[in-house]
């Protein structure tokens, strides 16, 4: 069949509202030609993973911007392998340079940094997704 | 020559004119600083020019007191918050001795939304962007060594500030200090939460009848609080226009007005005490503009829709901060120049407290040296350009009056749509517009189009997307390690251990009976009870038994 | 596909939730895999109650929606959600943001409590479809969607779409209850009367009903099912829909909404009406297959060397567009050999 649309999760994980950067990201991925599952505020790795089996989404993107992403990052890629899903995650937000190579290391496939621009935000979801069909 | 002439007959006009005259009485009544008022050429300046109205009269527009930062210079209040009570104890210190003269505290994320160090929710995240306060026994240690009687102090949280309010008035009772003493702020601003920041609790209206609680409270017994500041700082950052953001907090403020006055408090008893926060962003003028019109605006609803009689009710008094949106993770340096800029928009706009972003903050919390190049920078601001020597010294340009002006028409249409959406009520129009998406909408849709022109390059943003050489990568972060987490609940187990169960329980039941009585005050409860020890989640819990939780349907 | 259609299925029906999530991909991606689910599931389809929920966006359906399957779940039912969202024309990319409304409250109190595994055991099958711009798509993955939530056994299956495109109002509209959600202020009952909907409503909810407003949206209501009395369901069948006030943000009225929904299809049963509807339903799914085959039928005939032949005559004049247009559907209808 002809290429159906990458279906993607936009999610915000624990207690971090700052959803400026997700919400243009959605818009982003929207405008790319992709669904977007939006999640919003305040979810947990539980409902996350619900949605995603639910959903059978292609990628989980999750968007953070209280320094908690060495925590929560890892703590989701094993969550989901943990629930036997091989769905890439990838993470957008404040992220130093210096944990690129952990969060790599604990199996983020990507991460989207300030300033990433439209089409580096859209390539980088096709490339995450394509690597891993 | 004749031109010459010209000019000086223009001056001679306003000079000899009976407003000016009016002004200059109470001008004249007014402290002054010390200070050369001279240019650094050695040429005397006045301390305003150019026809009225004239700063401290109605409507404002050039200022909310007649001698402005001829008086005093602004309050160089310092936002600083992180790991635990006692690390952000020892930055106010720094900050007390480096000539800082306010202080203003950030809390971490648990603490903002009601959560407890232990909560499985706060994994990750105590002490990450502010301060973890769990219970009393933080508060005091936060405050330690800081003479609460003389010292301002603002407290940066809105969904649970009642009981952090609590808290802090239960510090300064251990340490003797009179009630009617303590000024500060504490923020309050329970809308724009809804709106932009996200950190809410309970849904709107119980949360208002908190506030409301708070504000009626607070005039009893705390005169020189200032119960809310109504902010469109984060209004900003989460990507509204300057116009948006004017427009959004000021409705916000007449939204609190009538829900204060529906609930029985006289306007002129709690209006005088209201204060708000703005952003001061990159675009220099639509600053003054906008901080111009702010004081406009504000005097004009108060006086002619509400019926303010007080003068001070009418007084649009802001905190300032500069944009932390604005700065950028590439080359992070030249922040300093863009903040520098801002800090000087908002003291041209007429602020009366300003903090002043640390560059490196894109990517983490200000280090020490970044601390201090921000206030330095003010310092630079305050005492070698000549700004604060000459009261609204942009009053009169034909940009800046037009740019005023402009950001208040756009501001009214605002207005009149909520009106609309209200009935002829600005408080149910933002009911309204939080529950219809309005307010989120219409901020993504500026951010959107905002990221749009840098992206498409029609908006250049230096070190972003033009002008990119000469990014070395070098990070100096300020990283809060997870011994802060592990400390801090220790710390935590260590207090309910301690503490008496029983009594905790009576007084959480306390609170949750003032709670479920909406002409009971929550305050004397919450207060009665965070002296027992009970945690901020546990008390904001006990309201929620009453009032629910609010989960946003997002809006895109 | 790698992973066998029937295998899926078959975890699907024992109740696991990524199995059935993979299979509505399938519906929603079409062709042949599609048809291969839709003949294994037909048998064990037909007993679900198919609740179509439409309104305008911020008339709370979501959320109603959401309150409702909620309780439902509370209560021991097996309830699941097809929410339906317009793709962008231009990009085919799509913001689908109902879930939130819809979804177990996050971040709030029950979110905090430790078993949250059970919690999903028991808690609504929550789908989120892009109408996905091609042709016809939605008409068929819609009823096919429900249907497979239905072979699965998830009862009710409750559709949601905004009510916009006549797809989606004949989806809706192929519903065994068909619910119009209206608020005050918004001119709904305007909207809904241009959009037909109120022809084939079975049940209207007034949401936000402690709005000022409320009555009037109601009275307004009740004044256009008098009106229609002589032409709709009313004079054919003597039911009248009722008009259900709700507040579903204070979770108000929803579980009226339930009993009244439970009472249409009480109504559809004493009557007989419930077989017709399913019948109807299938028709509808049967006539959007075969409008759907012919568009890909005509759209390869426009592509062929025949078809461009005879469309190329149009532009020297020597052959008229109607009469270009005859010479095609002869193609197409009497030679279907002929096309590729």
């Amino acid at each position: 069949m002809a290429d159906a649309p990458i279906r993607i999760i936009l999610a915000k994980l624990g207690l971090d509202g700052h959803d400026r950067g997700i919400k243009v990201v959605a818009r982003i991925l929207r405008d790319s030609g992709m669904e977007v599952i939006y999640l919003g505020l305040r979810q947990t790795t539980d409902t996350i993973i619900s949605a995603a089996e639910e959903e059978d989404v292609d990628a989980i993107g999750l968007s953070m911007h209280n320094a908690s992403h060495m925590t929560l990052a890892p703590a989701m890629v094993e969550a989901v392998r943990a629930a036997g899903l091989e769905t890439p995650v990838i993470v957008g937000g404040i992220v130093p340079d210096e944990d690129l190579e952990p969060l790599a290391a604990a199996g983020v496939a990507a991460v989207l940094g300030p300033g990433s621009s439209a089409e580096e935000v859209a390539a980088t979801v096709r490339q995450a997704v394509n690597t891993n069909r | 020559m004749g031109h010459e002439v010209e000019i000086h007959a223009e001056e001679e006009a306003w000079r000899n004119s009976p407003e000016y005259a009016a002004w200059k009485e109470r001008y004249d009544a007014a402290n002054h600083r010390d200070g050369l008022f001279t240019t650094m050429s050695g040429v005397p300046v006045e301390p305003i020019y150019g026809p009225g109205p004239y700063p401290g009269e109605y409507p404002y527009t050039r200022g909310v007191y007649p001698s402005m930062y001829r008086s005093r210079l602004w309050t160089m209040r310092m936002f600083a918050g992180f790991g635990t009570a006692e690390d952000t104890n020892a930055r106010f210190q720094d900050i007390l001795r480096n000539g800082g003269t306010g202080l203003s505290t950030a809390f971490d994320m648990p603490t903002l939304m009601g959560r407890d160090s232990d909560s499985p929710w706060a994994l990750g995240e105590v002490g990450h962007c502010g301060v973890a306060v769990d219970t009393l026994a933080d508060m005091r240690d936060l405050f330690a060594n800081v003479d609460l009687s003389s010292v301002s102090t603002s407290m940066t949280i809105n969904g649970p500030a009642a009981v952090i309010l609590g808290m802090y008035i239960a510090v300064a009772e251990e340490n003797g200090v009179d009630l009617a003493d303590l000024a500060g702020t504490i923020q309050s601003d329970i809308f724009k939460e809804y709106q932009a920041q996200k950190e809410y609790i309970y849904p709107p209206r119980p949360s208002v009848r908190i506030i409301t609680d708070m504000i009626k409270f607070t005039s009893d017994e705390m005169p020189k609080w200032h119960p809310i500041s109504i902010s469109g700082y984060h209004i900003r950052e989460a990507g509204s226009t300057a116009a948006e953001e004017l427009a959004f907090t000021l409705a916000n403020g007449f939204a609190y007005v009538e829900a204060a006055v529906a609930a029985g408090v006289d306007i002129d008893e709690f209006a005088g005490r209201l204060s708000f926060f703005f952003n001061s962003h990159s675009d220099f003028f639509e600053e003054i503009g906008k901080l111009r019109a702010a004081r406009r605006i504000w005097a004009r609803w108060m006086k002619e829709r509400y019926g303010a009689k007080a003068e001070r009710s009418m007084l649009c008094r802001f905190h300032t901060q500069t944009a932390g949106v604005s700065l950028t993770a590439q080359q992070p340096e030249i922040n300093i120049a863009r903040v520098a800029i801002q800090a000087l928009a908002g003291v041209l706009g007429g602020t009366q407290s300003l903090h002043t972003d640390s560059f490196d903050e894109a990517m983490a919390l200000p280090t020490e040296k970044a601390a201090r190049i921000a206030l330095r920078t003010q310092q630079i601001v305050a005492h070698e350009t000549g700004a604060a020597d000459v009261i609204d010294p942009l009053g009169g340009s034909d940009y800046v009056e037009w740019m005023t002006d402009e950001m208040e028409r756009r501001a009214e249409a605002i207005f009149a749509h909520l009106d609309e959406l209200g009935s002829g009520s600005i408080l149910e129009g933002v009911y309204a517009g939080i529950d219809n998406g309005y307010f989120v909408s219409e901020i993504a849709d500026s951010a959107y189009r905002f990221e749009r022109e840098i992206n498409n390059g029609s908006r250049i943003i230096v070190g972003v997307n033009d002008f990119t050489d000469g990014d070395d990568g070098e990070q100096n972060i300020l990283r809060i390690g997870p011994e802060v987490e592990e400390y801090q609940r220790k710390r935590l187990a260590d207090v309910k251990m301690k503490r008496n169960d029983a009594d905790v329980q009576a007084a959480l039941d306390a609170v949750t009976a003032a709670a479920s009585d909406p002409d009971v005050n929550v305050m004397p409860s919450i207060i009665a009870a965070v002296k027992t020890y009970a945690t901020l989640e546990e008390v904001s819990v006990a309201m929620e038994k009453v009032f629910g939780t609010y989960v946003e349907k997002a809006v895109l | 596909m790698t992973a066998n259609i029937s295998d899926l299925y078959a975890q699907a029906r024992k109740g696991e939730r990524r199995p059935l999530g993979r299979l509505l991909s399938i519906v929603e991606r079409g062709g042949p895999d599609a048809d291969e689910l839709s003949a294994l599931i037909h048998a064990d389809a037909g007993s679900a109650h198919i609740i179509g929920v439409t309104g305008s966006p911020g008339s709370g359906k979501s959320t109603l929606v959401g309150q409702l399957v909620s309780d439902l779940a509370a209560s021991g039912n097996k309830p699941a959600v097809l929410a339906v969202d317009p793709s962008s024309p231009l990009t085919g990319g799509a913001i689908l943001g109902d879930r939130v409304r819809i979804d177990r409250e996050p971040g709030g109190a029950a979110a905090r409590s430790a078993d949250r595994t059970t919690a999903q055991k028991h808690a609504p099958f929550v789908r989120s479809m892009a109408t996905r711009g091609h042709s016809g798509g939605l008409a068929l993955a819609v009823p096919l969607a429900v249907r497979l939530f239905d072979a699965v056994g998830y009862d009710p299956v409750i559709i949601e779409t905004v009510g916009v495109g006549q797809v989606e109002v004949d989806v809706v509209s192929a519903a065994d209850t068909a619910v119009v959600v209206m608020t005050p202020g918004m001119g709904d009952s305007v909207q809904a009367n241009k959009a037909g909907l109120l022809e084939v409503a079975d049940l209207f909810v007034v949401n936000k009903a402690d709005r000022p407003g409320a009555e009037d949206v109601r009275r307004d209501l009740d004044l256009m099912l008098d009106l229609s009395h002589m032409t709709g369901q009313e004079s054919s069948t003597g039911y009248r829909p009722p008009i259900v006030m709700a507040s579903a943000l204070h979770g108000d009225g929803t579980s009226n909404v339930w009993q009244a929904a439970v009472a249409h299809r009480g109504h559809l049963d004493a009557t007989e009406q419930r077989v017709s509807r399913r019948n109807y339903r299938l028709q509808t799914e049967i006539r959007a297959r075969v409008e759907h085959g012919l568009l890909l039928a005509a759209d390869a005939l426009f592509e062929s060397a025949h078809g461009r032949t005879v469309i190329s005559r149009t532009e020297h004049a020597d052959l008229a567009p109607n009469d270009a247009s005859q010479e095609l559907l002869n193609l197409l209808l009497n030679q279907p050999e002929e096309s590729p």
